[in-house]
């Protein structure tokens, strides 16, 4: 098999079509290569879509694709055992077209996404993974190796946007290992409900929909949160906590996702639906020093396989389809010039993410992965805290003849019981720093 | 050589789920597959190619979403596939799909002579197994059913020879060419196309028909029209009764509780009781 192309793309998740789409667009020959049945085939899961990310490689998206509910208020809850404390922003400017934030379910969103790829001209694959990396004796990498019969083919260019596991990145030594701390694991099932009962148990209609955010006691004092959005006519619910803590910790995700799904909170928002799907995945969150080399002679990297994650705004698939189009947009602008795909030239790329909101957001919060450490010592944060919050939040609101002076006082003596004043104080300024 | 394997695409009935509140089957989600039967029958025309040479050319009559499952059987190793789609098709049952097949297979015929017809048993969402026999009647061509192996085709001499499986054992016959093979599950494994292949099947030009293209004239023998079957009644069977038991031994001896089961058992069943007894001598 000696036939080339422009671009190979390894992948069809957001990074992946994002970079196809762009390239494809331009009129470069793309081939992309898709290990799994169909892009997003075993993912019904729900997710959140940034409009704006999309907005800019394709304008006019909210005209086809199959978006669930545009987000009119996000809910953020500090949750014990039985309570929880939370502050609920919602507001009628959000809407007002066009929107910003949607509820998507992946499964349908990756196949019309993946439809757009194919339209645009690109040759796209699937059930066929990427073994290797094709190089030359220089070792630039001139093409890729699959699990086919004559299953070598070649391009001036490789596109590695195949995820976090990626294991091509690291086998090229491009990347290392992932480290338990830098990466959570979270598991997510999706609950079918009619659309009517939704919309009255979240208080709205049409095409309107609610994020709960949740942290707290529910994940046993590892480093996770867990999350609740509402589809058009499902709910997605689902927790994620660092692998490092899972390991230590000797719970499983499903149990957590099981006991999250009991909370006493959030078991009526679920009550009498069906049980579609539950998967689980990881994410990358080692944030901005666990971010490789991301491209080199003849190859780039994007998306989740780049650790491209900002785990403390949940986002994800705004920066993959934002790194892929930037990769595509260089790898475009170097052909029109005809300049080789070299590491050299390729450097661009790197220098415009530096520009870009992912590598200045990934910097605002670069210190936070190690916040596990700080926590680790420190699992105050995660549960004693939410549980005092809980207690005085049902203290001051139970009427039962104490005076509320005598209330503050009992409540601020339970947090010096827990924490010394010097700890109080060393937790808000370590937390400030985190997330400064 | 040159073989028409006949396709259809239905819902992976193992991912069907009825809504709890609505009762409807819910799609959403439910991925179209190829009729799992039909890839025993491709895959054994794709043996046949392997061994004689020739040609492979697959047809499905369904919607436009179709052509998903006629790439995927290029992607096998196919060389052409065929569309035959049209709205005066809708609402077809089998006597009206073997007619509209029929007419688009001797059209194929017209072009490229065919020497044998493949489909599968059955489908796994109609579940007649009557299309097979319906195509070879209206072509007139010998037909095979329930056949597990094409043994041997003797291209020179006329003849094809297939193991069918049949009650108390496997049948070897042997039968004049062209002749129509509907294939049985699990009687060969659907290879993996090679890299080439996939290429071709992601840029193959569909061929599309619709009802003149595929040589019909009269529209009373298609689709609804075409379809005598009534449905009289849609029933879901209600949940059996009599349920599985789980004993476990809590205490006491194993055996002891095995001779009290059998005596719940044979009072319940007196036939069982005795036989039971009549083999006890
Ligand atoms: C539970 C959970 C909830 C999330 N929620 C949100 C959210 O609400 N909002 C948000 O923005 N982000 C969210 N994210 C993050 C987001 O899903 C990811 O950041 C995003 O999907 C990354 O896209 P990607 O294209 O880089 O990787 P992926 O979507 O993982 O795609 C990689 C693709 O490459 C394929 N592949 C891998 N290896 C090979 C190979 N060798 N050959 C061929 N193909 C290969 C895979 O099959 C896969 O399809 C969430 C993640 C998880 C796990
Ligand atoms: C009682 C009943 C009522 C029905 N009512 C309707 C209705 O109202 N509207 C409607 O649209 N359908 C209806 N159908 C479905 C329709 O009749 C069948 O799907 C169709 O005629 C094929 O029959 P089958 O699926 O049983 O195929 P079988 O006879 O079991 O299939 C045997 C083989 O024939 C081949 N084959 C079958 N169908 C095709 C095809 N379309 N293209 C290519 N090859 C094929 C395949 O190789 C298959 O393995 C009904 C079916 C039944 C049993």
């Amino acid at each position: 098999m000696s036939e080339k192309f422009d671009v190979i793309v390894v992948g069809a998740g957001a990074s992946g079509n994002a970079a196809a789409y762009t390239l494809a667009k331009a009129g470069l020959k793309v081939l992309q290569l898709e290990r799994g049945e169909t892009p997003g085939a075993k993912n019904v899961q729900g997710a959140i879509l940034y409009a704006d990310a999309l907005e800019r490689i394709i304008p006019d998206f909210r005209e086809e694709a199959p978006l669930e509910r545009h987000i009119i208020e996000q809910r953020m809850w500090v949750m014990d055992e039985r309570s929880y404390v939370g502050s609920h922003f919602r507001s009628d400017d959000f809407n007002k077209p066009p929107y910003n934030r949607y509820t998507i379910i992946r499964a349908r969103f990756d196949k019309w996404f993946s439809d757009k790829v194919k339209e645009a001209g690109a040759l796209v694959i699937c059930e066929t993974t990427v073994k290797e990396l094709l190089r030359d004796d220089k070792g630039k990498v001139v093409g890729v190796e699959v699990d086919r019969a004559d299953g070598r083919i070649y391009a001036d260019l490789v596109i590695l946007a195949d995820g976090v596991n990626s294991t091509l990145a690291r086998k090229a030594g491009f990347r290392p290992e992932l480290d338990p701390k830098h990466v959570a694991l979270a598991v997510k099932e999706i609950h079918f409900l009619p659309a009517d009962v939704i919309e009255s148990r979240f208080n709205i209609k049409d095409d309107e929909g609610v994020v709960i955010e949740m942290m707290g006691k529910i994940t046993h004092g590892m480093m996770g949160t867990g999350f609740l959005y509402t589809n058009s006519d499902s709910i997605s619910v689902g927790v994620g906590c660092l692998l490092s803590d899972f390991m230590t910790q000797k719970i499983t995700p499903y149990q957590l996702l099981e006991q999250l799904k009991a909370h006493p909170s959030v078991a009526p928002m679920l009550e009498g639906g069906e049980m579609k799907e539950y998967a689980a995945h990881l994410i990358p969150e080692g944030g901005y020093h666990a971010i490789p080399q991301i491209y080199g002679e003849g190859w780039m990297i994007v998306g989740d396989s780049g650790m491209f994650v900002n785990a403390v705004h949940r986002e994800g698939s705004n920066l993959a389809m934002t790194t892929g189009r930037i990769a595509a947009e260089t790898a475009i602008e170097l052909s029109r010039e005809g300049k080789a795909m070299s590491a050299a030239n390729l450097a661009r790329y790197r220098a415009r993410l530096d520009d870009s909101f992912v590598i200045k957001d990934l910097k605002k919060y670069k210190d936070l992965p190690d916040l596990p450490d700080l926590l680790d010592s420190n699992k105050q944060f995660l549960t004693t805290y939410p549980e005092l919050l809980n207690r005085s939040a049902r203290a001051m609101l139970t009427v039962d003849g104490e005076d509320k002076r005598s209330k503050q006082k009992d409540i601020y003596r339970g947090f010096r019981a827990e924490r010394s004043l010097f700890g109080l104080i060393g937790d808000a300024y370590k937390l400030w720093r985190a997330f400064r | 050589m040159h073989s028409v394997v006949c396709i259809k695409q239905v819902p992976d009935s193992a991912q069907i789920r009825v809504h709890p509140v609505t009762n409807t089957i819910m799609r959403q989600g439910v991925p179209a597959i190829i009729n799992p039967y039909d890839l025993f029958a491709l895959e054994e025309a794709l043996r046949l190619k392997d061994r004689h040479g020739g040609r492979v050319t697959v047809i499905t009559m369904g919607p436009p979403q179709a052509e998903a499952a006629l790439r995927k059987a290029l992607s096998f190793g196919a060389d052409e596939i065929i569309l035959v789609t049209d709205k005066a098709f809708a609402g077809a049952d089998t006597l009206a799909t073997s007619f509209a097949l029929a007419s688009a297979i001797r059209k194929i015929h017209e072009s490229h002579p065919v020497t044998m017809v493949f489909t599968g048993k059955q489908t796994i969402d109609g579940d007649t197994a009557q299309v097979g026999p319906g195509i070879a009647k209206r072509l007139d061509l010998q037909l095979l059913t329930y056949v597990s192996r094409v043994a041997e085709v003797d291209e020179a001499g006329g003849t094809i020879t297939v193991e069918r499986r049949a009650e108390g054992g496997v049948q070897v016959l042997r039968t004049a060419l062209p002749c129509l093979v509907t294939m049985l599950e699990g009687s060969n494994e659907m290879r993996r196309g090679s890299l080439p292949d996939q290429l071709r099947a992601a840029r193959h030009e569909l061929t599309r028909w619709d009802r003149v293209a595929a040589g019909i004239e009269d529209v009373t023998r298609i689709g609804l029209k075409g379809s005598p079957t009534v449905v009289n009644k849609v029933f879901t069977p209600s949940p059996r009764a009599e349920k599985a038991e789980m004993v476990t031994v809590d205490s006491g001896r194993a055996a002891d509780l095995a001779v009290e089961l059998i005596a719940r058992i044979g009072g319940r069943f007196p036939v069982v009781e005795a036989e039971l007894a009549r083999r006890a001598g």
